[in-house]
């Protein structure tokens, strides 16, 4: 388990690196002189030299990307051109309310759906069991912006049950929690239907198997049988759906940040985009791409723990 | 026939049905089968003679559209058709067990084989400890290396010799009245067949339980077991001891199944004996005898007549069954 862990941290060190460089590359190569875009057009040419050596931008390519990685491993992303703060600074003062509305988001949706799709696997083809597919099917099919706008009409506008705007009070942990409620269920409904389809077919599919019948024929309680030889088995998919979900999870989040003037990541980087703050974009991409790295490398290393035959197949 | 309280299973007139889209597929019919105390019980039939059928439903395991049109399973003196779930279940793993085909696939692979073997004593008062030792001394028994620490191996660190073992294990630690084996060997090659077969004819005498051993193997057949059940599309065809079933087969399945059988072959030759023809329709069923489309002795009567079973030998300890017409003369 410990060399599986080695090894995997490392292949996720190798992803970083080369997500942010080919991310590094993408920007740079997009026509267009950034600090020409960035100063307007009625900037003079010395304007545009001095800014461009400011960011660096005078440099060969290379060179760029290599500084870019020794600031990097300093926790130094670069200023904000606007407001002349640390990037690293604005993006991790903007990354707990994005990590705490996808986190809630997908362990609502795994504490809803995962439950959901056993309990349909296991009572194949009742009224429940078809009545909670076309409720999934649903769930899957609205698009979070969609679920944002109507939810924010209905509970916030005309219900007022919960707050519309903002993300709550700094400290006031109850004002945050009811800000939290209608982005996280925005952007975790369709995984509620999507977790308990999945979740569903896996089980089925285990339950089928010859060991469960061994089992069976073994007389173990049900409970034995579903919950720890047949559950074990069912979620490895989901939990690799989930690590990839992630993200999904913060494209997601950028439209219901925008959506509820919420801040986090994602508002971050549609604001730095308008703005044409692109060191800012840099560090909130990069920081985005590192989240979904790790939430790849850590659904793999729960597989791991899980089943002992992925251990051996790295 | 012997007592019925000396048979530790009784199945009599025992049919199954299956309901399918071309309509009720009759898989077992009027199956009557005794399993003495401490014997061993062969077996044999083509695929798709209802062999796995039969098994399922002395476990009560049966597929969804499977439906029991007539008789009774009695266990140990009990029915297991009329059987309540919570004593059936009482039952498995404890008096009666299973081995399965393919031992690849019959242990969870994300679960120690410690774990298993400890799982299926959820019965038991003893510790946890003592439980493990008990399974440790049983995979000593069927030949496992160092048990001790082999239990916290999982499935896929054996072999699939290792793997059978390791099932024959499990099913025998409770020391149930009857083992049931379905094809135990024939996913492993022959040098291990021999071992596993020597291995459970050991523990059989040992524990002294009953075996229903299902094979496609002949030569298998003959070296374990006492008595030989020959099954054609759902029916016995042909019961009796081996020696005598073997050695004058009545019925002319058995006697094509024995000449089919590679080890009694003599001559050289580049074709294998086949049994010409198919298996009829089950769901559609000739209204004579079942073999008749492919018998070679077939007469007017074959066609018409059901077949009824006979006594070959009169009188003699242990009976010789056979259900066909050219006997009944």
């Amino acid at each position: 388990m410990f060399i599986y862990l080695l090894k995997r941290v490392s292949l996720g060190l190798v992803i970083v690196v080369f997500a942010v460089t080919l991310l590094f590359c993408m920007i740079h190569l997009v026509p267009g002189d950034p600090a020409r875009i960035l100063l307007g057009p009625r900037a003079t040419p010395e304007m545009i030299a001095h800014l461009s050596a400011q960011m660096g931008l005078d440099q060969p390519m290379a060179m760029q990307i290599l500084k870019f990685f020794g600031n990097l491993l300093r926790g130094d992303l670069g200023m904000d051109v606007i407001t002349n703060r640390p990037v690293a600074e604005i993006v991790f003062g903007q990354l707990p309310y994005t990590l705490w509305l996808i986190g809630s988001a997908i362990v609502g949706a795994m504490l809803i759906g995962i439950p959901l799709g056993c309990y349909s696997a296991l009572h194949r083809n009742t009224w429940f069991d078809r009545f909670s597919g076309i409720i999934s099917v649903a769930c899957i099919t609205a698009p979070a912006f969609v679920v944002a706008l109507y939810s924010l009409l209905i509970f916030a506008v005309w219900l007022k049950w919960f707050p519309a705007v903002g993300a709550g009070e700094p400290g006031d942990f109850f004002d945050q929690i009811s800000h939290l409620v209608l982005p996280a269920i925005a952007i975790g409904i369709s995984w509620v239907g999507y977790l308990s389809r999945l979740v569903r077919a896996s089980m089925l599919e285990v339950m089928g198997e010859n060991h469960i019948r061994t089992a069976r024929a073994y007389g173990l309680p049900e409970n034995t049988v579903v919950y720890q030889y047949a559950l074990k088995l069912a979620v490895l998919p989901t939990v690799t759906v989930i690590g990839v979900g992630m993200g999904f999870l913060l494209s997601a989040a950028l439209f219901t940040e925008i959506v509820f003037s919420r801040p986090g990541i994602g508002k971050l980087i549609f604001d730095s985009i308008t703005t044409r703050n692109y060191p800012v974009v840099m560090g909130s991409v990069l920081v985005s791409t590192i989240i979904f790295v790790i939430s790849t490398a850590v659904s793999d290393l729960i597989n791991a723990w899980l089943d002992p035959r992925i251990r051996n197949s790295l | 026939m012997s007592k019925a309280t000396d048979n530790v299973l009784s199945i009599r007139n025992l049919s199954i049905d299956y309901a399918t889209q071309e309509g009720s597929l009759k898989a077992l019919r009027n199956v009557d089968l005794d399993i003495p105390k401490g014997q061993i019980v062969g077996v044999v039939g083509e695929s798709g003679c209802g062999k796995s059928t039969l098994i399922s439903s002395i476990i009560q395991l049966m597929a969804n559209n499977a439906k029991t049109t007539s008789g009774t399973v009695f266990f140990e003196g009990e029915d297991l058709l009329t059987m309540s779930p919570t004593k059936l279940k009482s039952l498995r793993g404890q008096r009666m067990s299973i081995v399965f085909q393919d031992p690849m696939s019959t242990l969870n692979p994300v679960l120690t084989i410690g774990k298993q073997m400890v799982d299926i004593q959820y019965r038991d008062k003893r510790s946890k400890s003592q439980k493990r030792q008990r399974s440790a001394d049983m995979l000593a028994q069927v030949g496992i290396p160092d048990p001790a620490s082999r239990l916290n191996q999982y499935p896929h660190e054996f072999s699939g010799g290792m793997q059978q073992r390791i099932s024959i294990a499990m099913a025998l630690q409770a020391q149930p009245a009857l083992l049931i084996a379905d094809e135990p060997t024939t996913a492993l090659d022959a040098t291990l067949e021999v071992q596993i077969i020597d291995m459970l004819k050991e523990l059989q005498s040992s524990i002294g339980c009953s075996i229903l051993f299902i094979s496609h193997h002949l030569g298998v057949i003959a070296e374990l077991c006492n008595q030989v059940v020959v099954m054609y599309a759902g029916e016995i065809v042909e019961q009796g001891p081996v020696s005598r079933v073997f050695k004058s087969p009545k019925h002319p399945y058995t006697q094509k199944l024995l000449e089919c059988d590679p080890a009694s072959i003599a001559k050289k030759t580049r074709n294998l004996p086949t049994i010409e023809g198919e298996i009829p329709n089950l769901s559609d069923l000739p209204a004579g005898c079942i073999f008749t489309s492919r018998c070679h002795k077939k007469t007017a009567q074959c066609e018409e007549l059901k077949p009824k079973r006979h006594a070959v030998t009169q009188g003699a300890t242990e009976k010789h069954f056979v259900t066909c017409h050219l006997e009944s003369l």
